[in-house]
């Protein structure tokens, strides 16, 4: 199973996809796992439909929407992230050690984890690739500036950017600014413009 | 170590590509990786330091040119073989060897909520006074351990502030080598952009890093 590796799929004559070599090792050893009772690929099933199906940024968004709206909870969670993200209760009993990083007129935060993809996985689900991409993960620390320009985003010389480098078990989640506009909505419709890049810190949220 | 997933400040790699519509697994496998890997944990002590210096030992140019999930998978696959969970055998013919013992795998469905994500308090009550104080100014150790630390090179030597005190937490340094936990208190320590990259920066960015009191000395 150590042969070489390919990222991409290859094709058969009948434009069917052939596994990766790399799907045939994963599948190769997951199958030995099991056949040793290491293993229970239900157990397996269960995580990754955790990931595809409950685990994502719609559970920062409702955190982020609370807090536009709430000044209490937002209080609290400014106070103790971990606690106050917990009360809204998909983080049921564990307790990452969570920190929240407001945006404001003239403060810009941005999350990088340089030395891995460390990333707040309860609030955000699974990072995207360009999270953990070499790209990202050089530049962010020494040019943060330029990295939001390949975001779209431009920041005045005015407004101070910083940058946060997740080397220990701390999980920073960006509360971005509530834009102009949205006065009228209500919680529910404001975690739906939440955007997950802007929890990292990559993009401000838009009004509708 | 001086791996090259020390990437901080480092050029060369090119502009940020965000995919739109990223999908969450780009392929099955990887959502396999994941579960395994995660379901494996229990079997390795769910030592997440261990599992990261694993990812860090991959050859160089094998870490740059693997995906997440190729990494994560090779990283899995010598830990397995290096903790006796599988036999080299096993990994090559794919098979049980056949007088391997059967376990019974210790997370099954109803208790896989736990495994989902890598969460768990890495803190711990050790009632030891903090050395610093918000406030203080602390210089980055310049050490360069062969094994596994948290510590980036592009901060070792330079000056930062303490910004908050997160109560005392696993190191690394000790808990990736199966040496311990060694708890330490962990700071939030701001480094001014003009002090790690030059005057060129703006006055008021700033890096903030999670580092633990070893890490530091008084400046």
């Amino acid at each position: 199973m150590s042969g070489d590796h390919h990222h991409h799929h290859d094709h058969d004559h009948d434009g069917q996809e052939i596994p990766s070599a790399t799907a045939l090792r994963v599948k190769a050893l997951e199958s030995l796992l099991v056949e040793k009772g290491l293993v229970d690929p239900a157990a397996v099933d269960a995580i990754v439909d955790a990931y595809e199906t409950k685990i994502g940024p719609r559970n920062g968004a409702r955190v982020v929407a609370k807090a536009w709206t709430d000044p209490a909870y937002k209080a609290r969670l400014m106070q103790d992230a971990s606690a106050a993200i917990a009360e809204i209760g998909f983080m049921g009993s564990e307790r990452p050690h969570m920190i929240v990083v407001e945006n404001t007129p003239t403060t810009h935060n941005l999350v990088v984890c340089t030395l891995c993809s460390c990333y707040p996985w309860l609030v955000l689900g699974l990072p995207p690739v360009w999270y953990k991409s070499t790209a990202y993960r050089s530049r962010a620390v020494i040019d943060p500036r330029g990295v939001l320009a390949d975001f779209g985003l431009t920041l005045g010389d005015d407004i101070a950017v910083r940058v946060w480098d997740s080397t220990a078990e701390t999980r920073y989640l960006v509360l971005p600014e509530r834009p102009a506009g949205t006065e009228g909505m209500d919680e529910d419709a404001l975690a739906a413009i939440v955007t997950r890049d802007s929890m990292v810190g990559v993009a401000k949220v838009a009004a509708p | 170590m001086n791996g090259v997933h020390d990437l901080g400040g480092m050029h060369g790699f090119g502009p940020v590509r965000p995919e739109t519509n990223e999908p969450v697994f780009h392929a099955p496998w990887e959502g396999r990786v994941i579960g395994i890997r995660r379901l494996m944990g229990a079997w390795l002590g769910n030592n997440i330091d261990a599992g990261r210096h694993a990812i860090e030992r991959l050859p160089p140019a094998d870490y740059l040119r693997f995906s997440y999930y190729e990494k994560w998978f090779q990283s899995l696959i010598h830990q397995l073989v290096d903790s006796g969970k599988i036999a080299p055998e096993e990994l090559a013919t794919g098979r049980k060897a056949p007088d391997a013992p059967v376990a019974t795998p210790p997370v099954t469905v109803a208790t896989v909520g736990a495994y989902i994500a890598p969460t768990g308090s890495y803190q711990r009550d050790t009632g030891a006074n903090p050395r610093y104080a918000p406030g203080a100014t602390v210089r980055a150790r310049n050490i360069h351990p062969e094994g596994h630390t948290r510590l980036p090179r592009y901060v070792r030597g330079h000056v930062g502030t303490i910004e908050r005190d997160h109560g005392a937490h696993v190191l690394p340094d000790t808990h990736a080598h199966g040496a311990g936990e060694a708890p330490e208190t962990l700071y939030t320590v701001r480094f001014t952009a003009r002090e790690l990259w030059g005057e060129a920066r703006n006055e008021g960015d700033a890096v903030y890093l999670d580092l633990w009191e070893s890490y530091l000395d008084p400046a």
